[in-house]
């Protein structure tokens, strides 16, 4: 499986008036062509930041101080400016959580769909017309062939996400980047655009990065999850085992706090404290204030993504090595 | 349970009393202890016309959204009750309603007892009702230290003698909620997100309340923050006999917190059921639409099956059942005559405004609960 998206040692640094801050550290991952990567955290912990990153759109000051990123083997993140602007949009489509800072309120949907189509697939007017109304049917909008003409603002929320999608995929890119997608969309809402993005992603054979902090929609979506703590993962793995049987003591801690839907708990499980800010990012493991399994190695060395089970996770339990190496039915029970 | 009272506060006792013997002690609760709050047919009605001259010149009629149309309910003292419903169902409106923020467009809301707008004349009765808003970023003052933030309602209300009982007071509503009482001299832009709703729980409680209204308490925070929220309310519940209004959009916070559950669709309340009744039987088709549409963290390989269409807008909402243009089991009837709140068939203490579970055309209800539960 040749991955299409590579990204290594990402390194995304903030310049401010008190030094610098290093809000992604060490980030590396794959995304395979028609796979969706998932990646879950709390805020604050890198995830959008890593998705601006991959679409060249980080906030100044903030800037890759290190690392690559490689789409289908090029490399995107040293562009000049116009040509990372022709690959977003064409190779990466983006789709983000508020649909309405997506669309432009001043163009007709379809106009910003036709132009989109023109200029990244070189197609006329009328073609690119012709298939605007084929997509936005494609994603579920009535009477789709009169709806091409309405504003932003003449559709519903749920409405315009189908269309922020429809904009994201027409120019058929390779990978889409979704923020937060469902986030702002009520659940009976979220579950439509979920099932609508995972078919078309997977007809088009699309990868697809899902930025969220919704486990469910993780679960049901994604293949494989990352889950990212202080600017660095702390696990990668298939969904099914990172969350049935999360590895690092992290992720152990967060699939425990979702309140769950099938029973009443007297008390869930919460991890104690709270995420580091970036300028306070203790030495060795992020974690290792909260973690109920730290010992020394883990104040003093960073630990890096090691083999654990199905899964890799960046926490030295999981290192042979390690004099507190313990089999993972410690850390469950 | 052994401290708990089995005399029945009334509004007059209450009021009999002087503040410091009222709290805590005399705040047990009881099950099916007397309602603390009561609303009857409650409505409210914002006029969302456009201005007067616009309007007579373009010949429209005045636009009003029926934000909340008729809701009924009652809570026990020392239970919780909580509205779930999606975006624009009411259920922030009803919370605003009960507190006495809206005044109420029709029916009215009895608090203790008491009709809530006599109530909220008396300084004694307000103190005894607090809020906890959804966004701890905009619900505290940023120029205020943390201290007098909390310390606010103790003076407004006048609950204590002297500056020095004032800081004691503060240092242990601090404790109470988890923080330290050094926390006090800090600004609130020093806090995390789950750190400044510990400060607003704290300043809800700083006036001994006996009642809170919680608006979405966790829904502007992270997973793992949440579950610290939600253990501290339930343990502030446990030891001060605390009743609750909950409003949240989220079936699983709220099946961990509640004793009995109110489905909220544009404006109405479409089911109202004990806690565990309504996730092992719902009735209501929306009800248990909104549980298919939740996403499966149990990996079961279950399918989510999406509501079709979205809410109907309430400035016009449709005749007769507001659910029924996406109700598969809507007929002639729902789109005609609007369904009362009445006990469902086979689930005595179910309340479920709905035709179909009226009439039985909804199917076996124990059927359908082991289905889901098989699922």
């Amino acid at each position: 499986m040749a991955a299409l998206l590579e990204v290594r040692n990402l390194r995304v640094e903030f310049p401010t008036r008190r030094g610098v801050l290093t809000a992604l550290d060490g980030v590396s991952f794959d995304i395979a062509a028609g796979e969706v990567l998932g990646v879950v955290g709390e805020s604050g912990a890198g995830k959008s930041m890593t998705g601006a990153a991959i679409i060249g759109l980080l906030e100044p000051p903030g800037r890759i101080a290190g690392g690559e990123i490689r789409l289908d083997g090029q490399r995107i993140d040293n562009l000049p400016y116009e040509r990372m602007r022709r690959i977003r949009g064409k190779e990466i489509g983006a789709i983000f959580q508020d649909p309405l800072t997506t669309l432009n309120p001043l163009y007709t949907v379809g106009r910003q769909l036709v132009e989109t189509m023109q200029v990244h697939l070189g197609i006329g007017a009328a073609e690119a017309r012709r298939r605007a109304i084929g997509w936005l049917e494609h994603v579920g909008i009535p009477a789709a062939a009169q709806r091409v003409d309405s504003y932003p603002h003449e559709f519903s929320g749920g409405m315009r996400q189908r269309v922020v999608i429809a904009l994201a995929l027409c120019a058929e890119p390779r990978l889409v980047v979704a923020d937060e997608p469902t986030t702002a969309l009520d659940v009976s809402i979220q579950a439509q655009i979920i099932a609508l993005l995972k078919r078309l992603t997977r007809e088009k054979g699309t990868a697809v990065m899902l930025i969220t902090h919704d486990m469910g929609v993780i679960a049901e979506t994604a293949d494989r999850v990352a889950v990212m703590y202080a600017g660095r993962i702390a696990e990668i793995g298939p969904v099914r085992e990172v969350v049935k049987h999360p590895r690092h003591p992290y992720s152990v801690g967060l699939m425990a706090s979702i309140p769950p839907l099938d029973r009443r708990v007297e008390r869930l499980a919460q991890i104690e404290g709270a995420m580091p800010r970036l300028s306070a990012i203790p030495p060795g493991c992020a974690f290792n204030p909260r973690c109920p399994h730290a010992f020394d190695r883990c104040r003093a060395e960073r630990p890096e993504l090691l083999e654990a089970g199905a899964t890799r996770a960046a926490c030295w339990l999981y290192d042979p090595a390690s004099e507190k190496h313990v089999p993972e039915s410690a850390i469950h029970g | 349970m052994a401290e708990r009272i089995v005399h029945e506060p009334t509004g007059e006792d209450f009021a009999a009393l002087p503040v410091a013997e009222r709290l805590p002690a005399a705040r047990g609760a009881v099950p099916d202890a007397a309602p603390m709050v009561e609303a009857e047919d409650l409505a409210r009605h914002f006029d969302v016309s456009r201005p007067w001259l616009q309007r007579v010149l373009a010949r429209e009629p005045r636009r009003i959204l029926r934000a909340v149309d008729g809701v009924s309910f009652a809570i026990p003292k020392g239970t919780t009750l909580s509205l779930v419903g999606e975006s624009g169902c009411g259920k922030s409106t009803v919370a605003r309603l009960v507190v006495g923020l809206y005044a109420p467009t029709r029916g009215r809301v009895l608090f203790d007892g008491q009709d809530l707008a006599r109530a909220r004349a008396s300084a004694a009765q307000r103190r005894r009702m607090q809020m906890i808003f959804q966004d701890p970023y905009a619900s505290l003052n940023p120029r205020w230290r943390v201290r007098d933030i909390i310390a606010e309602p103790i003076r407004a209300f006048g609950l204590v003698r002297d500056r020095a009982a004032q800081r004691d007071r503060v240092a242990e509503l601090l404790t109470h909620v988890g923080l330290s009482p050094l926390d006090g001299e800090k600004y609130p832009h020093e806090f995390s997100g789950g750190q400044r709703q510990r400060i607003s729980i704290a300043r809800a409680l700083s006036s001994n309340p006996e009642f809170l209204v919680c608006d979405e308490p966790t829904s502007a925070l992270d997973v793992s923050v949440q579950a610290q929220i939600l253990n501290l309310m339930k343990a502030l519940q446990r030891e001060l006999g605390l009743t609750y209004l909950f409003i949240s959009h989220n079936l699983s916070v709220v099946r961990q917190v509640s004793d009995r559950i109110g489905v909220m669709y544009l404006g109405r309340i479409a089911e109202l059921a004990p806690a565990e009744t309504l996730f092992t039987a719902p009735r209501h088709p929306y009800t248990r639409a909104l549980m298919e549409a939740i996403p499966d963290l149990e990996m079961t390989g279950r399918q989510r099956v999406p509501v079709g269409g979205e809410v109907p807008s309430p400035i016009s909402p449709p005749p007769g059942c507001p659910f029924h243009p996406r109700c598969p089991l809507a007929d002639a009837r729902c789109r005609a005559e609007r369904p009362a709140l009445i006990p469902a068939r086979g689930t005595e203490e179910t309340l479920v405004a709905c035709h179909a579970v009226e009439e039985g055309r909804d199917g076996d209800p124990a059927t359908a609960a082991s289905a889901r539960a098989l699922a």
